[in-house]
C-alpha cells in the first residue's frame, strides 16, 4: 500500500500542478516556493551561470518576493521563457510572477489578461551598429537590415520608427534572443535593436564588443517590470510592495549590511514601520511583519541590486541615469509604505 | 428434453443487449457522446479562461493594421496593411519555398535514384552514401547546418563573392540581375501562349495520324522549334523588349535586381537535399519494380533503347513512383514550417509568431495555421487519389 | 601444355578458366568503372571530387583537430575543436540535470540495454515477457528514476532535463504511448460502425495533415487554455502530449497496413468459431498484423526520433537544442560546426543502425504465407 500511494502521489505531483482556486499567495505559501518566469539568459537581468544559478536585477525581484513571503530569498524556482512563451506561461499559472524585462504597455495590461505591478528598470529602445559603418544617427539607417527578437515591443517600435521617418528597412526576426545577437555578430544585419540595457548586456556576447557602438537615439519608452495575472490583486500587492520596499530601503539608506544594526537602534518611526518593529504593514498584505526586513537583509536595497548586476562596476556598466531615485533626479519612486 | 432441443433450433431474437446491430448503435452513441463531451469541456474551459483573463477573441484582428514589416513579400505589403494581408504574404512565402523546393528535390532525387542503379560502381556507391547520410540526420539539424554554419561564413556585402559583376553572393543573400519587361514584351508573351497552344494541337494531330496511318511525326523537334522560334521571332519584331536590372552596392547593401535571402537559400537547400534522399529511394524502387522481362520484350519487338525507356519502363515505373512521391512533396511542404527556426518569414514565423504575439489571439491564429496546412494536405491527397484511380491497372 | 596431348570425348572437356580479361581487379575495374566513355568520364570526375573533398575533410576532422585541453585557447589550429564538445559533453548528454543525480539516468540506460539484449538473442524463450516489461514495467521504473520525488530520490524538475537524455525520453515516450493509441485508431478506422470510423479517420487525417511544429505550438500556447483554471501541465508533458497525438496518427496508418494484409479467412475463421471481436483482434489478427508491421514501426520510430529535435523551437533543450545553446555561449563562439557534426553523427548512428535493423527484420519476417 505504501508503495502504491507513493506511486500515486508521485504521478499527481508531476503530471499536473493542481493549484486550487485559492489566490496565488496561498498557493505559493502552500507549495513553498515562488515560480518565477525569467529570460533564457540576459546578462544583468536574468542569467544562469554554468551551475544553473540565476542572477540579475529581474531575478532579484523574485528573490525579494520569496524573502517577503518565506523569509528566505532562495525559495524561488526559475522557468526560462522566450519572449513568445512568457505571457502564456503566466496566464496558464505555470509561473507565479513574470520578471523578464517585459515592457508595460496598455495592450498587455488589458487584452492579454496581465497586470503590471511596477517598474524595476526604466529603459528605452536603441540601435547598435558596427563602428566601421561610420553612422552617427539612426536617421541614416534607411535600407538597413535589422535583427530583432520576435514577439517583443521592439519589433513594433522599430516598424513605427522607420515608418515615421519614411525609411525602408528589412527585418530579420528570430525566436531566441541569443540567435539575434549571433546573427548580428555574424553580419547578417547592419543593425541590432533592443532595449538599451539589453544592448549593453548582449554586447558582452559579441566577438569584439569594442567594434560596435550604440546610436544616440532612444526611439521608445520601455518601462520594464514584473507582471502577475490579472485579477489576483492580493498577489499583485505582494509583488508590488516587495519592489517598493527595495526602493524605499535605498531611500532610507538601509542596506543588507546595516539593516540589522539599524533595526535595533533606530528611532525613526518610518524605518521602524518598514522593518516591521512598529505597525502592521506586513499583515495588511498577508505577509509576516518582518517581510521588508527580510527583503533588505537577503536581497538588499534597489541600489545594491542595481550595482551588483548592471551598475557601472559590472561588465555591463550602465549608469543609474533615469533609474536613480527621484531624490537624485531619477524616476524610481516608491509609493509611501505606511 | 427433446422439446427443448426443438426450441433451441427455432430462430430466436437475441436479447436487445446481445443484438449486434443495437450494440453497434449503442457503442457509437457512447463514443460520440464522450467525444462531444470532451470537446464541450475543452471549448467551455477555453471560453471561460479567455473571458476571465480578458483575452480578446474573434477574427476581427484580421482587418486591423499589422504594423510590422516582412522582409520577403511577393505581393505588395507595407506596415500599414492588415493582419489578413500579412497572413497572405506569409502563406505565399510558404508556398514559394515549397514549390521551389519541390522542383529542385525532384530533379535531384531522380538523378540520385538513377545513379544508385548505375553500372558504375563508384557512382552507385556515392549515391548510396548520399542517401544514407542525409536521410538519417534530422532535417532541423541540416537546416541549422546550412544556415548557421555554412551561410554564416559568407563575407559582408562590401567583400561579396562576385561573378561577372552581375551575380553577388554575401551574408545578406544571393543577388542576381532581374529581367525587366518593357512595354513591347506582351507581344513575346502572346507568342509564347500561341506556341504552347500550337504544340498541344500539333501533338494531338500527330497522335491521331499515328493511330490512323502508323506514320510517325517528329513531334519533339517540331515542338522545340515552335516553342523557341515563335517567341524569338516575336521578340525580334518587337526589338528585344527585355532588359536586365543589375544589383548595385548602395548604402548598406546591394539594391535592385533579384535577391534571395540566406534564410530562403538555407531552407530550400536543406529541404530539397533531405527530401531528395527519400525520393531517390522511391525512384530506385520504382525502376526495380518494372520487371526485366518488360525491357526484354520491348527490345524483342524491335523498340530502340530510348523508346523502351520512354514507352515501356518509365510509364510503369511512374505508376509505382507517383503515390509515394506526392507524399514526399507533402512532407516537404509541411517541413517548410521549420522556417520558423531560422527567421524565414513563412506562415509559422510571421503569422503563428509575430502576429500571434502582437494580438495575443493564440486560439484563432493556431487554428487558422493548422487549417491552412490541413487544406493543402487534403487537396494534395485528393489529387493523388484521383490520379491513382486514373492510373490504376485496369484488370481485364 | 600437356593438355594439348589429351583428347576428350565430345562433352567431356573440363571447364576452362574464364579468359584473363574477365576476372581479377582489372576486369572488375573495366566492368564497373570504365565500361564506356561516359562511364569512364563519370568515374574520373567522381574520383576527382572525392580527391578534392575527402583529404581536407579528414584533415579537419582528425589530423588538424584539437583533442585535449580545457579552454577555447587550445583551439588554435586549422581543424575541428573537439575540446569544445568535450568541455560541454555533460550538457549535451544530460542538459542541466544535477551532477549528483546523473547515476539515475545512467542506471536507466544500463537497465534498458540489459533488458533489450535478450531480444537480439535468437531462440531466447521469454522474449514476450521482456517485451511486456519494456513496454509497461520499464517506463514506470524510468519515470521514478528520472523524476524522483519519492522512494528517497530528490525531485528533479523537467526544466533541468536536456540533451540527448531528453531526446531519448521524448522519442521513447512517444513510441510507447502512440503504439496502443495507434492500434485503437487503426481498428476504429477499419470498423464497420460509421461514426467510429469517421471519428478515427478525422483524428488521423487531422494530425497527419499538419506539421509537427504547429502541433507543438498548439501544445505550448493553447493547451493551458483548454484546462480549467488552476490546472496546468508541465511544458515537457505538453510537448509529450503533442508528440503522442502526432505520432499515434502515423502509427495508426502503419498498423492499418498490417491489418489490411491479414487474409480475410483469418477473420472469418475466428468469427466462425464464435470468438468475440476483441478476443479475435487480440489473439488472432493483431499478433499477425503487428509482426508484419514491425519494420514499419521501427521506421516510424526513426522518423519520430529525428522529429524530436523540433521541441527546441518551443524552448525545450533537447540534444540539438543544447548544441544551439552552447553554440551561443560567448566564451565558445565559432564552434557551431563541431556541435552540428557531433549531434549529426550521434543521430546518424542511432537512425542508421535502426534502419539497418528494420531492413534485417523485413528480410527475416518475409517468410511468406
Amino acid at each position: 500500500m505504501k508503495l502504491l500511494s507513493a506511486i500515486a502521489a508521485g504521478a499527481a505531483l508531476t503530471l499536473a500542478g493542481f493549484a486550487a482556486n485559492a489566490g496565488t499567495l496561498e498557493d505559493v505559501k502552500a507549495k513553498g516556493h515562488v515560480q518565477c518566469g525569467v529570460s533564457q539568459g540576459l546578462p544583468g537581468f536574468s542569467n544562469p551561470d554554468s551551475a544553473g544559478n540565476w542572477t540579475g536585477i529581474d531575478v532579484d525581484v523574485c528573490r525579494a518576493v520569496a524573502a517577503a513571503v518565506f523569509g528566505d530569498a532562495e525559495k524561488v524556482k526559475y522557468t526560462p521563457l522566450s519572449a513568445k512563451e512568457r505571457f502564456t506561461a503566466l496566464q496558464s499559472g505555470e509561473i507565479d510572477v513574470l520578471s523578464r524585462n517585459t515592457t508595460w504597455t496598455l495592450t498587455r495590461d488589458s487584452a492579454l489578461g496581465l497586470d503590471f505591478v511596477g517598474v524595476n528598470y526604466y529603459d528605452g529602445q536603441g540601435f547598435m551598429v558596427r563602428k566601421d559603418l561610420g553612422i552617427k544617427s539612426a536617421k541614416e539607417l534607411g535600407g538597413a537590415s535589422v535583427c530583432v527578437n520576435i514577439g517583443t515591443t521592439t519589433e513594433l517600435n522599430m516598424a513605427d520608427f522607420f515608418r515615421a521617418n519614411n525609411l525602408s528597412y528589412s527585418p530579420v526576426v528570430y525566436e531566441k534572443a541569443d540567435e539575434v545577437v549571433a546573427a548580428y555578430d555574424a553580419g547578417r544585419c547592419d543593425v541590432y535593436t533592443t532595449d538599451r540595457s539589453g544592448l549593453a548586456a548582449q554586447r558582452l556576447k559579441l566577438k569584439d564588443p569594442n567594434a560596435h557602438m550604440v546610436l544616440p537615439e532612444t526611439i521608445s519608452k520601455e518601462p520594464l517590470g514584473p507582471v502577475v495575472r490579472h485579477g489576483d490583486n492580493k498577489w499583485g500587492d505582494v509583488v508590488r510592495w516587495s519592489l517598493y520596499a527595495m526602493l524605499q530601503a535605498e531611500e532610507m539608506g538601509l542596506t543588507s549590511k546595516n539593516v540589522d544594526s539599524i533595526r535595533s537602534s533606530t528611532t525613526d518611526p518610518a524605518v521602524k514601520r518598514l522593518l516591521g518593529t512598529e505597525g502592521d504593514l506586513g499583515k495588511s498584505i498577508g505577509l509576516p511583519n518582518d517581510w521588508s526586513f527580510n527583503i533588505i537583509k537577503h536581497v538588499g536595497n534597489y541600489a545594491e541590486s542595481y550595482n551588483r548586476h548592471v551598475g557601472p562596476d559590472t561588465p555591463i556598466g550602465l549608469a543609474r541615469g533615469v533609474n536613480a531615485l527621484w531624490t537624485d533626479g531619477g524616476l524610481q519612486y516608491a509609493m509611501p509604505l505606511r | 428434453m427433446a422439446a427443448d432441443v426443438q426450441d433451441d433450433l427455432a430462430p430466436t431474437r437475441p436479447a436487445i443487449w446481445n443484438d449486434p446491430r443495437y450494440r453497434a448503435v449503442f457503442y457509437q452513441v457512447l463514443v460520440l457522446a464522450a467525444v462531444l463531451l470532451a470537446g464541450a469541456y475543452i471549448v467551455n474551459n477555453t471560453l471561460e479562461n479567455m473571458e476571465r483573463r480578458g483575452i480578446a477573441s474573434g477574427f476581427g484582428f484580421l482587418t486591423k493594421t499589422a504594423g510590422f514589416s516582412i522582409d520577403l513579400h511577393l505581393i505588395e505589403y507595407k506596415e500599414e496593411n492588415s493582419y489578413g494581408r500579412a497572413f497572405l504574404v506569409a502563406l505565399i512565402n510558404t508556398l514559394l519555398v515549397s514549390a521551389i523546393g519541390i522542383v529542385i528535390t525532384t530533379v535531384l532525387g531522380f538523378v540520385i535514384g538513377v545513379a544508385r542503379l548505375s553500372n558504375n560502381w563508384l557512382i552507385a556507391k556515392l549515391a548510396a552514401v548520399y542517401i544514407e547520410l542525409l536521410r538519417n540526420i534530422p532535417l532541423l539539424l541540416q537546416i541549422f547546418f546550412w544556415y548557421f554554419a555554412v551561410l554564416r561564413i559568407l563575407p559582408s556585402p562590401r567583400e561579396s563573392h562576385n561573378a561577372f559583376d552581375a551575380i553577388f553572393l554575401n551574408i545578406r543573400g544571393l543577388f542576381t540581375p532581374k529581367p525587366v519587361f518593357e512595354p513591347g514584351f506582351s507581344a513575346v508573351f502572346i507568342a509564347m501562349v500561341v506556341a504552347l497552344v500550337g504544340v498541344i494541337f500539333m501533338v494531338r494531330w500527330a497522335h491521331k495520324r499515328q493511330e490512323e496511318t502508323g506514320q510517325q511525326f517528329p513531334k519533339f523537334r517540331t515542338s522545340f522549334a515552335i516553342l523557341i522560334g515563335l517567341p524569338l521571332v516575336a521578340a525580334m519584331l518587337a526589338g528585344f523588349p527585355l532588359s536586365w536590372e543589375y544589383p548595385v552596392l548602395k548604402g548598406f547593401n546591394y539594391q535592385g535586381g533579384l535577391r534571395m535571402i540566406p534564410e530562403f537559400v538555407a531552407l530550400v537547400l536543406a529541404l530539397s537535399t533531405y527530401t531528395a534522399s527519400f525520393i531517390a529511394e522511391i525512384v530506385r524502387a520504382g525502376i526495380l519494380a518494372v520487371s526485366q522481362g518488360q525491357s526484354e520484350a520491348a527490345s524483342a519487338l524491335g523498340l530502340s533503347r530510348g523508346h523502351t525507356l520512354r514507352l515501356v519502363v518509365i510509364p510503369q515505373a511512374l505508376r509505382v513512383i507517383i503515390p509515394p512521391l506526392t507524399s514526399q512533396y507533402l512532407n516537404l511542404t509541411k517541413n517548410s514550417s521549420l522556417a520558423a527556426a531560422i527567421a524565414y518569414p513563412d506562415l509559422v514565423l510571421v503569422f503563428a509568431g509575430t502576429a500571434l504575439m502582437q494580438t495575443g489571439q493564440a486560439v484563432e491564429i493556431i487554428a487558422i495555421t493548422m487549417a491552412v496546412y490541413l487544406t493543402i494536405s487534403l487537396v494534395i491527397s485528393a489529387l493523388m487519389n484521383w490520379y491513382n484511380t486514373r492510373m490504376a491497372l485496369v484488370e481485364r | 601444355m600437356t593438355d594439348a596431348a589429351h583428347t576428350y570425348q565430345p562433352g567431356q572437356h573440363p571447364d576452362l578458366p574464364p579468359p584473363s580479361n574477365a576476372v581479377g581487379i582489372l576486369a572488375w575495374l573495366y566492368k564497373n568503372l570504365l565500361s564506356s566513355w561516359l562511364n569512364a568520364t563519370l568515374t574520373i570526375s567522381a574520383a576527382y571530387l572525392l580527391f578534392l573533398s575527402i583529404p581536407p575533410l579528414f584533415q579537419w576532422l582528425f589530423f588538424d583537430a584539437d583533442w585535449v585541453g580545457e579552454t577555447r585557447e587550445v583551439c588554435s589550429r586549422e581543424g575541428a575543436c573537439w575540446v569544445y564538445i568535450i568541455f560541454w559533453f555533460k550538457q549535451l548528454m544530460y542538459g542541466r540535470y544535477p551532477d549528483a543525480e546523473l547515476w539515475r539516468i545512467n542506471s536507466a540506460y544500463v537497465l534498458l540495454v540489459l533488458a533489450a539484449i535478450p531480444l537480439f538473442i535468437p531462440g531466447f524463450r521469454w522474449k514476450q515477457w521482456i517485451g511486456v516489461f519494456l513496454f509497461f514495467g520499464y517506463p514506470i521504473i524510468a519515470f521514478y528514476l528520472f523524476v524522483g520525488g519519492s522512494f528517497g530520490l530528490t525531485h528533479v524538475e523537467s526544466p533541468l532535463w536536456g540533451g540527448l537524455f531528453l531526446t531519448l525520453v521524448i522519442a521513447l515516450v512517444g513510441i510507447v504511448t502512440s503504439l496502443p493509441i495507434g492500434i485503437i485508431l487503426a481498428l476504429g478506422r477499419r470498423s464497420s460502425m460509421p461514426i467510429i470510423r469517421a471519428l478515427c479517420i478525422g483524428f488521423i487525417e487531422l494530425w497527419r495533415g499538419v506539421p509537427l511544429i504547429t502541433v507543438l505550438f498548439m501544445a505550448s500556447v493553447m493547451f493551458p487554455l483548454f484546462m480549467p483554471e488552476g490546472v496546468n501541465f508541465d511544458k515537457l508533458v505538453r510537448a509529450l502530449i503533442a508528440v503522442t497525438l502526432f505520432s499515434s496518427a502515423y502509427m495508426a496508418e502503419v498498423v492499418r497496413g498490417g491489418l489490411q494484409a491479414i487474409p480475410k479467412g483469418q477473420y472469418e475463421g475466428a468469427q466462425a468459431l464464435g470468438i468475440s471481436y476483441w478476443k479475435m483482434m487480440a489473439l488472432i489478427v493483431l499478433p499477425q498484423a503487428l509482426k508484419l508491421v514491425i519494420p514499419g514501426i521501427v521506421n516510424t520510430f526513426i522518423g519520430l526520433f529525428k522529429d524530436t529535435t523540433l521541441v527546441l523551437i518551443i524552448g525545450l533543450f533537447d540534444f540539438l537544442g543544447m548544441a544551439q545553446l552552447v553554440g551561443t555561449n560567448p566564451d565558445w563562439v565559432g564552434f557551431r560546426i563541431e556541435g552540428y557534426v557531433f549531434v549529426g553523427a550521434v543521430f546518424w548512428i542511432f537512425c542508421f543502425s535502426m534502419s539497418r535493423y528494420s531492413q534485417h527484420l523485413e528480410k527475416k519476417l518475409h517468410t511468406g504465407h
